[in-house]
């Protein structure tokens, strides 16, 4: 089992306190709104997509240091790449944080592996994958608000 | 790190033998992530003793048969020690009569009932029922649904910074169209006890009906629903150390027999025809279907369990906890307690300065500690107190000081993760 300093380690505390590309794009070209029923974390994702890359991406949001770091690390994850990237990304990363069996691949992952914590807490993983499944939707083209329920 | 310099509590009970009633409770043993565990959610469910756990054993394996049908042996055993459990029930409370004592599946279900029984045949538009800023959601969304289908109105009961009811608000609110008062005796978000006997008073005074939602209270105080007078009164067997799906809902008899029935089926009927049906007699009315008989033994035996430790007792035991965890949270810097009233339950609501409740809840888990946090289906005590959710510590008679020391402790360590 992992310990918990592998959860709350530095990255997240350090995401959770200075999340990156945290705010807002004036006139996104998508916005998507994100939110989790059983805690109340809440989360705005805000893009725009280049010829078929995210060209940039912030996010607006409150709730636990989970939530907002892995808001913070998708945004520098995903930043620049096709949306079909981002796309694989999530389904790799949606495996690291809910099967305990997997090894984890630092090298793939990079500084996403620190939320793989999770996959220990069940009731938090959607604190941690409540920002991707708003990415996924927002890509997809939805525009109705994202719930983990 | 913070160590609580609170001395062991001014002991009123020093023979108060927490570790042997811990003995009766096989869940307190195990571990929990390698540790020992430290049950702090008694608000959300209480433990089981080993009586309630073989009561339900018994049944299944013993005389597990239907009630009130059968003239063979094993259903009049199975009779009898269902009543005899509606009987401890019915003394617990202090009821009147047996008559009175109707089983439910929880608190929800009870409240639910009323909504529906007594609130649809006699609510009409425009008439008023008052609740509180404080009530679970269990105690608001059955009255929001009689609202839509009777045209009534919901009036609320403002609350205090410390997490009291607004008495004189109450008294304003109160009208010749309130047709119900409905508030907690305890609540589960901020411990607060409410003044429910004057509530009562106020209520019958304006020819209003009073619903007690009890939920929080049994486990913790003694109910008299004769002194308290009041007309309705709800709780659950699960926080009474009993077990789940199983609770009770009092009512006064005169204001049950005019009721209608909210299930129809078998037991609840005299004499069925595709003519006419004849209701059944009290308390069997309101108990349409087979029950929830094990549950209904084992509610039994856990009320014989408190009444052996005596609930007084039990009360100023739980008190002794809550003072020493009020003072040993008020030596660790940037922990705020949401409900500070001068009268409180065993239950400590509380923020801490740049720890989410649920992260707190997280570290605390990984050390044994079981919290809860969230908005403790009370959302609107969340927005009155501007917050997203709480951490709560909520205590019952076999929690021990020592497990409020590492309570602060695990406080203490999330502080340094997230320094």
């Amino acid at each position: 089992m992992l310990d918990l300093k592998d959860l709350y380690q530095e990255v997240i505390v350090d995401h959770n306190r200075s999340p990156r590309n945290f705010g807002k794009i004036e006139h996104p070209q998508k916005i998507l709104e994100g939110f989790n029923p059983l805690c109340g974390d809440r989360l705005t994702l805000y893009l725009n997509v280049d010829d078929g890359r995210i060209a940039d991406i912030k996010f607006d949001a409150s709730g636990c240091a989970i939530s907002i770091a892995s808001a913070s690390l998708m945004t520098e994850e995903v930043k620049r790449k096709s949306v079909a990237e981002a796309e694989t990304i999530f389904t790799d990363f949606h495996e690291l944080v809910t099967d305990s069996g997997q090894q984890i691949d630092f090298d793939k992952f990079g500084k996403l592996a620190v939320l793989a914590g999770v996959r220990d807490y069940p009731s938090r993983v959607k604190c941690a994958t409540l920002c991707w499944h708003t990415l996924q939707a927002v890509l997809a083209g939805d525009d109705t608000p994202v719930t983990t329920e | 790190m913070t160590q609580p310099n609170a001395a062991a509590p001014s002991a009123s009970d020093p023979g108060f033998p927490v570790e042997e009633y811990r003995q009766d409770f096989p869940i307190l043993s195990r571990t929990v992530r390698d540790k020992p565990l430290v049950y702090l959610d008694n608000a959300a469910t209480s433990q089981k003793p080993q009586q309630v756990i073989d009561a339900l054993d018994d049944y299944y394996h013993d005389y597990n048969s239907n009630i009130h049908r059968g003239v063979h042996t094993l259903s009049e055993l199975a009779t009898d020690k269902y009543e005899t459990s509606r009987g401890k029930v019915k003394d617990f409370i202090n009821a009147a009569s047996d008559k009175e004592i109707i089983f439910v599946r929880g608190t929800t279900e009870g409240i639910n009932l009323i909504a529906q029984s007594y609130g649809r045949s006699n609510l009409r538009a425009g008439d008023e029922i008052i609740l509180s800023e404080m009530e679970h959601h269990s105690n608001i969304v059955p009255w929001q649904l009689l609202c839509e289908q009777t045209g009534a109105i919901l009036k609320v009961i403002p609350i205090n910074d410390a997490g009291e009811l607004s008495m004189d608000e109450y008294k304003n609110l109160l009208n010749e169209r309130t047709r119900i008062v409905s508030v907690a005796h305890i609540s589960n978000a901020l411990g607060t006890v409410n003044p429910v006997k004057e509530i009562t008073d106020l209520a019958h005074a304006a020819n209003a009906v009073v619903i007690l939602d009890g939920a929080q209270a049994a486990p913790h105080t003694q109910v008299d629903v004769r002194a308290l007078n009041c007309d309705f009164y709800a709780f659950s067997g699960h926080k009474l150390f009993g077990p789940t799906g199983i609770g009770v809902l009092y009512g006064k008899q005169a204001l049950l027999e005019d009721m209608p029935p909210h299930h129809g089926g078998g037991d609840m009927i005299k004499m069925v025809t595709f003519e006419k049906t004849l209701y059944n007699d009290l308390p069997y009315k309101f108990e349409a279907g087979t029950p929830y008989i094990a549950g209904v033994i084992g509610l039994g035996e856990a009320i014989d369990y408190i009444n052996n430790i005596g609930i007084d007792r039990i009360g100023n035991y739980e008190h002794e906890l809550l003072q020493y965890a009020t003072e040993a949270a008020a030596t660790v810097t940037g922990l705020k307690l949401i409900g500070v009233a001068k009268d409180k339950a065993s239950i400590l609501s509380f923020v801490v300065h740049g720890i989410h409740p649920h992260d707190l809840g997280t570290i605390l888990d990984h050390d044994g500690i079981a919290i809860r946090s969230g908005h403790h289906c009370a959302m609107p005590v969340m927005e009155r107190f501007k917050i997203p959710a709480t951490a709560r510590a909520s205590f019952a008679f076999y929690n021990t000081i020592e497990e409020i020391d590492k309570l602060i402790t695990g406080i203490d360590k999330a502080k340094r993760i997230f320094k």
